[in-house]
């Protein structure tokens, strides 16, 4: 059982980001970690690989200079190997660039399972997955809050507002996995030092097959138009209380429909 | 002491199963004055922080000691004294001598499950009439052919309600005085145990304190740690390791305690400015940031030595007496500038106020590592 997962890494959430004021895209020159979003999928899969006895977790990602820092993390929990791919060329690649790219990568490491985040937490449009999934003409499952195997088919329970419904789907096939449905393990010391010594494999658009008309910041078919800060949020509404406050408070919560 | 970018990825780690597996749940098990020890020994163990130094044979992490300072540290930050008490217990008190002298069996059976957090371990060392002078105790184990006869009282005994063996001290010859004592393996189902009391303290209330009963409790002769009759001298090693993550823990505590106090005080105000402003609180802040950074460094310097292979007895000593009385000055110091609200139960200061005070008399009292000190030192006429 091959199961690949893509891992995107990230600038760290916890320090304050930047635009890079030209491209109008995030500033990731500082150091990247795992994206928080991806290590729900990480773990899903290392549990299914020990489930399946023998199975393997393989990392693919897609991220500027070679960046390593947060595929270390996923190959600390327990992950085999990594497949990156980093080109110059990538830079200012929309949605669709990094799908393609993430296709053309996971088609060489031919899985048997493929999990990403239903979105990443930088980017968040929660459209790279699918249009993965498209490309490479497997079916995509989204939402899961878990994931079995049984035999060739994949079972998963697909979280919806009502509950969550059951979903089986043949292998091959991409699932993408909701934050929050598992407790993501920790690298312990072992897992880290054993980290160090695992492949990374980098890779360039040409190693892949594509070209910058294909992919890229020149191929984007989106374009980043203009970047305005959100407006500054105004002071709230301070209720005195003369006694009648709860009044005015359930009025306020029934306006804004919260009761 | 060279923290390496492993070291970085080692203690998110820690901060991570601390704040998922320990701080939500410090309230509660303070209130209940326990812990529960099997279930957070293993979710430990799973991260693999119960045996960073041993033997990947038996679990362990195969760690240098370096790795020991990062978890101490990182201990220190919970928001009390007694979980992270409890589990350098496990990792640091009850388990080195079987670590470093026991035979394959014995770690087999006892120390592979302490380390994945199955197992729960005590050292019982302590007795109502023995503690500072640990060669004045009674419990007594006598040989019956392959079995130890154990009789006698244990007092203090932290995880001891809980706990699944205990790493026991008692005399195995009539010697007398450092002789003649052994560490025995004593797993707490055998007949003839039992828990006399679990004790109410002034803190480190989420750690269960008891008093152990031995009457002609039996154990084989085989659980002996070591060699039979040098118990005490690999006890005093053991303390050496105690001593040791007892001031990492208290460095991370008194850290976290000055960034807490100081955050408190820039939002608190009197006179019409925050009380941080004040130059006198400031200089205060400042001296005390001050020890703990030379305590840090020389912990440091402790780690390092030990690391080296060398005896960091007189380190191990000098670091636990300056720690415990240094937490003492700066807990005091916190809570005098939280004011009333630091005199408050439901203000984490008073009860680091409260914890903090066991680290001048637990491992061996300031007045113990003084005599310890006097001696190595050659200070006597
Ligand atoms: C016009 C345009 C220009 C852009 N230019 C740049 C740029 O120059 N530099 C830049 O860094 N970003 C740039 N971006 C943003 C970046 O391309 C997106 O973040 C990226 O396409 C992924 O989208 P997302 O984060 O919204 O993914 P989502 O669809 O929200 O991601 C869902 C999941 O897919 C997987 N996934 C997504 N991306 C990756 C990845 N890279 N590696 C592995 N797994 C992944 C993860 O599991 C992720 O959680 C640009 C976007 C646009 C629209
Ligand atoms: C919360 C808690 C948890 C504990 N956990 C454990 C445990 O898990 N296992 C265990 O074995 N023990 C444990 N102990 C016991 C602890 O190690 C002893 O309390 C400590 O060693 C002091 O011994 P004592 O209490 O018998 O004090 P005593 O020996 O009665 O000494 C009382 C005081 O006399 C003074 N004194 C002693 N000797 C000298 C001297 N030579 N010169 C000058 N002054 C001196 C010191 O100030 C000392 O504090 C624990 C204690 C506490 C409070």
């Amino acid at each position: 059982m091959l199961i690949a997962v893509c891992v995107k890494q990230i600038p760290d959430p916890a320090s304050p980001g930047a635009l890079d004021p030209t491209t109008r895209t995030l500033d990731r020159s500082g150091k990247l970690i795992m994206d928080d979003s991806d290590s729900y999928g990480v773990e899903l899969g290392l549990r299914l690989a020990e489930a399946a006895g023998g199975g393997e977790v393989v990392l693919v990602s897609m991220a500027p200079r070679s960046e390593t820092g947060g595929l270390r993390t996923a190959l600390a929990m327990g992950a085999a190997r990594a497949v990156l791919v980093s080109d110059p060329a990538l830079s200012g690649s929309d949605a669709l660039s990094t799908a393609k790219v993430l296709a053309a990568a996971l088609r060489r490491v031919g899985a048997d399972l493929v999990l990403a985040a239903t979105e990443s937490t930088d980017g968040y449009t929660g459209t790279v997955p699918a249009q993965v999934a498209e490309l490479l003409g497997l079916p995509s499952v989204t939402f899961a809050k878990s994931i079995a195997l049984e035999g060739p088919e994949v079972v998963v329970q697909r979280q919806t507002e009502a509950g969550y419904d059951e979903v089986r789907c043949p292998l091959p096939a991409l699932v993408t996995v909701t934050a929050g449905v598992v407790d993501p393990r920790y690298p312990s010391f072992k897992g880290i030092m054993a980290a160090k010594s695992k492949p990374v494999d980098v890779l360039s658009l040409a190693d892949l097959g594509l070209g910058p008309e294909v992919v890229g910041g020149a191929a984007a078919g989106q374009e980043l138009v203009e970047v305005r800060d959100a407006e500054a949020r105004a002071g709230g509404e301070v209720v005195v209380d003369d006694g009648s406050a709860y009044e005015q408070i359930v009025e306020f919560l029934e306006r804004v429909k919260v009761i | 002491m060279l923290f390496t970018e492993d070291h970085e990825s080692f203690r998110r780690t820690v901060r991570g199963v601390l704040a998922r597996e320990v701080d939500p749940h410090v309230e509660r098990w303070e209130a209940e004055g326990r812990f529960p020890a099997h279930q957070v020994f293993a979710a430990l163990g799973a991260a693999g922080l119960l045996g960073l130094e041993y033997d990947p044979a038996y679990g362990g992490q195969g760690a240098e000691h370096s790795y020991t300072v990062v978890l101490g540290e990182e201990l220190g930050r919970i928001g009390c004294g007694g979980v992270p008490m409890a589990i350098s217990v496990q990792t640091d008190m009850a388990t080195p001598a079987l670590h470093r002298f026991g035979s394959h069996e014995l770690k087999t059976r006892y120390l592979a499950p302490a380390l994945r957090g199955a197992m729960v371990a005590s050292i019982a060392v302590t007795e109502p009439d023995a503690g500072s002078d640990v060669a004045g105790i009674r419990t007594r184990a006598v040989r019956d052919g392959d079995t130890w006869v154990i009789s006698g009282t244990k007092l203090y005994i932290t995880n001891g309600t809980q706990a699944d063996w205990l790493c026991l001290l008692a005399r195995t010859s009539e010697e007398g005085g450092y002789r003649g004592m052994s560490q025995i393996v004593f797993p707490t189902d055998t007949p003839g145990f039992s828990v006399g009391r679990t004790l109410s303290k002034l803190g480190n209330r989420s750690s269960d304190t008891a008093e152990l009963w031995f009457r002609e409790a039996r154990v084989p002769v085989a659980n002996t740690i070591g060699e039979i009759g040098r118990g005490f001298q690999q006890q005093m090693a053991q303390f050496q390791n105690e001593r040791m993550i007892a001031t990492y823990v208290a460095v991370g505590a008194m850290t976290g305690a000055i960034e807490r106090t100081v955050a408190y005080l820039r939002e608190r105000r009197a006179f019409g400015a925050p009380v941080l402003a004040n130059q006198y609180v400031q200089f205060r802040l400042a001296e005390l940031s001050a020890k703990v950074d030379l305590l840090r460094h020389y912990a440091y310097a402790c780690a390092e030595a030990y690391q080296r292979g060398e005896d960091t007895t007189r380190f191990a000593t000098i670091a636990k007496l300056e720690a415990g009385r240094l937490q003492r000055e700066l807990a005091d110091w916190c809570l005098q500038f939280h004011g009333g609200a630091g005199y408050m139960e439901e203000t984490w200061v008073s009860r680091y106020f409260r914890d903090g005070r066991l680290l001048s008399i637990g491992g061996g009292a300031d007045e113990v590592m003084l005599r310890t000190l006097v001696r190595l030192d050659g200070l006597e006429p």
